[in-house]
Formats: C-alpha cells, sequence, structure tokens
C-alpha cells in the first residue's frame, strides 16, 4: 500500500498572493500562476507522504523506503493533476478554485489519477508489477487500499487548503477596503480642510491681531467652530438644519473677511423648519462650490443665498444654494475635478441615508449664476 | 541704487494686500509701493502703464492668476526694457516653489514670515543694483519664462487627469441645428471671451466648451497651445515669423490670418 498519496494538496488557494507572486514562466498559461502557492502546497504533500510511509511501516505493512516511492507517485501526480487543474480552470475568479461541482469533480479526478497512474508508476519504480499497468492496481486490495488512502488524504488536504485560502482572500478584501474607506476619509477631510482655505485664513488672523484685535477675535471663534465641526463631521452623521446653518455662517463668516466686499450672503431659514434633521455639513460643499466656481472667478463677487423650504406635497425638504457668480458654462479657474468631489460626495450621501427619494440638481439660474437644489425626505426630529 | 525701486502688489484679499504692503515698509523702507490690485487683468494693465521693478503676484486671484497674469504681461512687455523681478505669493505651495529658491522667480507663503520676506528683499536688492554681479540671478525674460512653463498646466498634463475619450468631432449649434464638424478639419481653435472660435479653411463655427477642456481631449502632438487663448494644429501651421520686437507670428496653410504666438510657448519653434 502505499500510501499516501493524497497528498495533494492543492486545492485551495491562498488567493490573495496569488497575483503578487506570478512571475513563473507558466505565467503564459495560467495568469495568476502562484509560484510560492505551489510549491507550498507540494511541499505539504511530500511531508504527508513521508509521514503515512513510516505509518504504513509502523503498522508492519512493508518497508518505509518502498511506502515512500509509492505515496510520493501517488501524492505527487495528485497534487500536479489539482493544482494545475484549479489554475486551469480558474482564469479570472479572485479565489482560484472551481466553483460548484468542478470543485468536488476535480478532487476526484486527482484521486483518480494519483491512485491509477500514481500507483502504476510507483509500482513501477519499486520492482513490484512487472508492467505498467495502471488498471490492475485496483483489483487487489492493496489497489483499493491506495484507492481509499489516497482518497480520505487528498480530500481533507484539499478541504483544508481551500478554507485557508478562502480566508486569506476575505482578509485581503477586508484589508484593501479599510484602505479604501481611510482614503476615503482623507480625501474628504483634505477637501473639507482645503489648505489654501486654513492658510490664508491664518494669514488674515495674522493681520487682524496686530490691527484689530475684536475682529482677530471674532473671526478665530469662527474657525475654531468651523474646523471643530469639519473634525467632528464623520461622527455626527444628522443634526438639526438651525446647527446646519450656523456652521454655514461661520464658514461665510471667514470667507467674507477674506474676500471683503466680494462676498455677501443670505441665509434663510423658515422658522418651522429650524430642528429639521439633515445630514451633517450638506450643504458645505454646495456653499464652497458657488464661493469657488461661482464667486471667486469674478473680479466684482457676487451674492449667496441659502434657503431652506418644504415641498409643495409637504413631505419633503427643498434646500438650494444660489449664487450669482460665473455659471456652469465658464472656464473653471480651478480643475474641474475639485467641484465634481464636492458634489459626488453630496450625492453618495443622500442615497446611502435615502435612496432615490433624495436627489441634487445644479442649474444654471435664467438670471446668471448657479443654483445647487437639494430634495430630501422631510423626517420629523 | 541709483532710482528709488517701484513695486506692484496684486492679492485679492484687502486684508493681506495690506499686510504683505506693512510688512514691505518694514523690510524695505525705500520701497515704493505704485500699485495695489485685486485681480490678474489690473495687474497686467497696472504693470504695463508704470513699468514697476517688483511685481508681487498672489497665485490665484480672480479673472486671472499669477501665473497667467505674469505670462501675459511678458507677452505685452515692450521690447529691450528689463521685465520686472517677480516674486509669487501663495497660501500653499502646491507647485513646489521651493525648487525655484534663487532662480529667476522667488516666492513668499501666507502668511508671510518677517524673516523669509527679508530674505526676498536682500534678492531683490542684490538684483536691482545698478551694477549686478554677472554671476547674479538672471533677470532676462527668458529664464522667466523657462520657470512660468514648468509651473503652468501644460495641455499634455491635463489628460491624465479626465481621462475622457478624444474628441473626434465638434458639435457646434448653429441657430436651430447642430453642426458637425470633423476634429480632422479643424486648423485652429481660439478664445473668444465666453465662446471659442472653431476654425477649418472655409468655415467659422463656435462652441461654448472652454479651451482648457478642450485642449484636455485633443491629441497634443496633433494640436500645439501656442497661446493662452489659442491651440493651432501643428500641420496647418506653415511658417514662424519674427517681427521687429522679437514677438513670433504664425502664417498658416489655408488661412490668410496670422496667429500670435505668446512667449511662454516660443520655444516650440525653433530650427532643427
Amino acid at each position: 500500500m502505499r500510501a499516501c498519496w493524497h497528498a495533494n494538496a492543492s486545492g485551495c488557494k491562498p488567493a490573495g498572493s496569488e497575483q503578487q507572486y506570478a512571475t513563473m514562466p507558466a505565467i503564459m498559461l495560467l495568469p495568476h500562476f502562484n509560484a510560492r502557492t505551489f510549491a507550498l502546497h507540494g511541499l505539504w504533500t511530500a511531508v504527508l507522504c513521508c509521514l503515512t510511509a513510516l505509518a504504513l511501516q509502523a503498522a508492519g505493512l512493508g518497508r518505509w523506503q518502498a511506502q515512500l516511492i509509492m505515496s510520493l507517485c501517488v501524492g505527487g501526480i495528485s497534487w500536479l493533476v489539482i493544482d494545475l487543474g484549479r489554475l486551469l480552470l480558474t482564469r479570472h475568479q479572485p479565489v482560484p478554485w472551481p466553483a460548484g461541482w468542478r470543485g468536488p469533480a476535480l478532487v476526484a479526478a486527482g484521486i483518480a489519477a494519483g491512485a491509477l497512474l500514481g500507483g502504476g508508476i510507483g509500482r513501477r519504480l519499486r520492482g513490484d508489477g512487472a508492467a505498467f499497468a495502471p488498471g490492475e492496481s485496483l483489483t487487489s486490495a492493496t489497489g483499493l487500499t491506495t484507492l481509499a488512502l489516497t482518497a480520505a488524504i487528498s480530500s481533507v488536504m484539499c478541504l483544508v487548503f481551500y478554507h485557508r485560502g478562502k480566508a486569506q482572500e476575505l482578509e485581503r478584501v477586508v484589508v484593501q477596503s479599510q484602505r479604501d474607506s481611510a482614503e476615503a476619509r482623507l480625501k474628504l477631510l483634505e477637501a473639507q480642510l482645503e489648505p489654501h482655505m486654513v492658510f490664508n485664513t491664518l494669514a488674515n488672523l495674522r493681520v487682524l491681531i496686530a490691527s484689530d484685535s475684536a475682529r482677530a477675535e471674532a473671526m478665530l471663534d469662527h474657525f475654531i467652530a468651523y474646523l471643530r465641526a469639519t473634525l467632528d463631521g464623520a461622527r455626527t452623521p444628522q443634526h438639526a438644519l438651525e446647527v446646519e446653518y450656523a456652521r454655514l455662517r461661520d464658514y461665510l463668516a471667514l470667507m467674507a473677511v477674506r474676500m471683503g466686499p466680494r462676498l455677501r450672503y443670505r441665509l434663510e431659514l423658515p422658522p418651522e423648519l429650524a430642528c429639521a434633521p439633515v445630514p451633517a455639513l450638506l450643504l458645505q460643499p454646495l456653499v464652497e462650490n458657488a464661493i469657488g466656481h461661482g464667486l471667486e472667478p469674478q473680479i466684482a463677487g457676487g451674492e449667496i443665498v441659502v434657503r431652506a423650504r418644504t415641498s409643495q406635497d409637504g413631505q419633503g425638504l427643498v434646500l438650494e444654494v444660489d449664487d450669482d457668480g460665473a455659471g456652469l458654462a465658464a472656464a473653471p479657474a480651478q480643475p474641474l475635478q475639485g467641484r465634481h468631489f464636492g458634489l459626488a460626495q453630496v450625492r453618495e450621501r443622500l442615497l446611502t441615508l435615502h435612496g432615490n427619494r433624495a436627489a441634487l440638481a445644479l442649474e444654471a439660474r435664467p438670471e446668471g449664476g448657479t443654483r445647487a437644489r437639494i430634495h430630501l425626505p422631510l423626517e420629523t426630529p | 541704487m541709483n532710482t528709488q525701486a517701484r513695486a506692484l502688489i496684486a492679492e485679492d484679499e484687502p486684508l493681506l494686500r495690506q499686510a504683505l504692503e506693512q510688512a514691505l515698509a518694514q523690510a524695505w523702507p525705500a520701497l515704493e509701493i505704485v500699485a495695489r490690485v485685486g485681480d490678474g487683468l489690473s495687474a497686467v494693465r497696472e504693470a504695463l502703464a508704470l513699468r514697476p521693478d517688483v511685481l508681487f503676484f498672489d497665485i490665484r486671484m480672480p479673472g486671472l492668476g499669477g501665473l497667467e497674469a505674469a505670462a501675459e504681461l511678458a507677452d505685452a512687455w515692450p521690447a529691450g526694457m528689463p521685465f520686472p523681478a517677480l516674486v509669487l505669493v501663495t497660501a500653499y505651495d502646491q507647485y513646489a516653489l521651493q525648487a525655484f529658491e534663487a532662480q529667476a522667480i522667488d516666492y513668499l507663503l501666507k502668511p508671510v514670515q518677517p524673516a523669509r520676506l527679508q530674505q526676498t528683499v536682500e534678492r531683490l536688492q542684490r538684483r536691482l543694483a545698478p551694477h549686478a554681479p554677472a554671476g547674479g540671478t538672471p533677470r532676462d525674460l527668458d529664464s522667466v519664462m523657462e520657470q512660468l512653463r514648468q509651473l503652468l498646466p501644460g495641455a499634455a498634463q491635463l489628460p491624465m487627469s479626465r481621462p475622457e475619450p478624444p474628441l473626434t468631432v465638434i458639435q457646434a449649434g448653429a441657430g436651430a441645428q447642430i453642426e458637425l464638424v470633423p476634429v480632422d478639419e479643424v486648423l485652429y481653435f481660439e478664445a473668444a471671451d465666453k465662446y471659442v472660435r472653431v476654425l477649418t479653411q472655409q468655415h467659422e463655427y463656435l462652441i461654448r466648451m472652454p479651451l482648457k477642456e478642450l485642449g484636455a481631449r485633443l491629441d497634443p502632438a496633433q494640436f500645439w497651445q501656442v497661446h493662452r487663448g489659442t491651440l493651432v494644429r501643428a500641420t496647418a501651421i506653415a511658417a514662424a515669423r519674427r517681427d521687429e520686437a522679437g514677438r513670433l507670428h504664425l502664417q498658416l496653410r489655408g488661412r490668410a490670418e496670422t496667429l500670435a504666438v505668446s512667449r511662454l510657448y516660443a520655444h516650440l519653434f525653433k530650427a532643427m
């Protein structure tokens, strides 16, 4: 008997690392061939073959040298068939293991090949079977033992490798998504704490400290409130509309110091909507766009009006940010990405919170400038 | 210094303009501020009228940014007159300006630190001295242009940031219909106010897509930017000719008018 075979390994696939190591010539045929994983499976196969040979000798079934030859042959063939087979069958899957019935079928094919072909080769090398006759092995009791051992050990190894590979893939996915979300948060923070805004504000503060300390103090208070709101933003999903307005007032007050008479603004909030909950800092990017893309390109500056009202059917909240600035068609003073990122971020938040019950629309105002309008369901506080 | 040095400050934030002026009064009492402006177009106009020795240009300004204003000024600057020393001012160094330390263009970061301003002032004074040593900082227009070229985003850099498919057809509105003009027939694009003119051998069309956006969707090897407002098909250029003032003009195949080349892009035309 022989043993072992089993081996095989295979299966599994630790997919995560699969691509990184794909450097061998086999890459031509097997795009995600991973030499490291492949070798690792082979090694485990060999180790189990040795253990099986020793176990068989201990059981009094023959000398270990003979058992080792046989088990290495059977295990090696099983390993090659299963490990190469799974790669051939799964060219573009993150977990290189054939889906559905093809997985077990491949293992069965590997077991059969190991027991028949490997067994035949082993016998020949060992010098017992006169000729190379694979089928013959099944007729004897030893043959059946070989088959059973191969099947048992191969199946267990495949299962173990399969689960290990799957776990690694899952872990890779989790790490990747954590990295993605950290990146998104960083990008958001960068967009909110835009360096030009921060340093220009500080430069203005520096001037005011010497020339007008009362105004400097007021500006500093607005800046502190702005920073606190921005940095807390991620932690506070919703707040009352009047709080949202207070944050806009901080931002606009800072910008008004910087832009002087070039910025005028009006915030209109009907008292009955003051407590309506809205996603925190939802309007901020829209006001920033109105300043950055509407007013800043214009030498004379302009006016920003923020309005809130109940929709016609009384079920929704309508928020509008108007500017009388350069308009949508005007050449952007800054790269377009800035505007797109702000809008995309607002749209994404609305989608996450309200699905298709909320929307953001951007339109050219007939009297010049741009209007950003948000519809969202009116919730009772 | 034989005559008093004169400076222009272009900064759109009133308090910061005032602060820079005060800081300069401390660091360089003899410097006369001849103009304070809040946008790039006024900066170009005033600089041409007053010919100051030093320009402080904020990089972000309404209308025309500091870099564009400097390029525009260089085009209009009278031949033979020394170009003013340029100091760029910015709140955030997205341009890696440190790379230009001690070169033709100096820079200041906001808030302006007195010690750093002192350095800039000393450099400017050395440069403006009547007998500046030959090894001093070059003040000539070519080196200023060379640096502006590196700072201004070229048409070639834009496509990477916005991978939109290249245009093959220009769609121009003409009354009630849209006319389709193959890009292959276009000889040049020219910015005109809120429109871009599209010129073929026979016709002229108007489109609203800004030139910057258009440039990003054209093959930069095929269409060359030769001016802030002009993209011209390279193979449509018959000759580049220099006038008495040293400015380049392009003659086209298939059209009678000539196109002015900005100094910023004059390096494109060199005999092989």
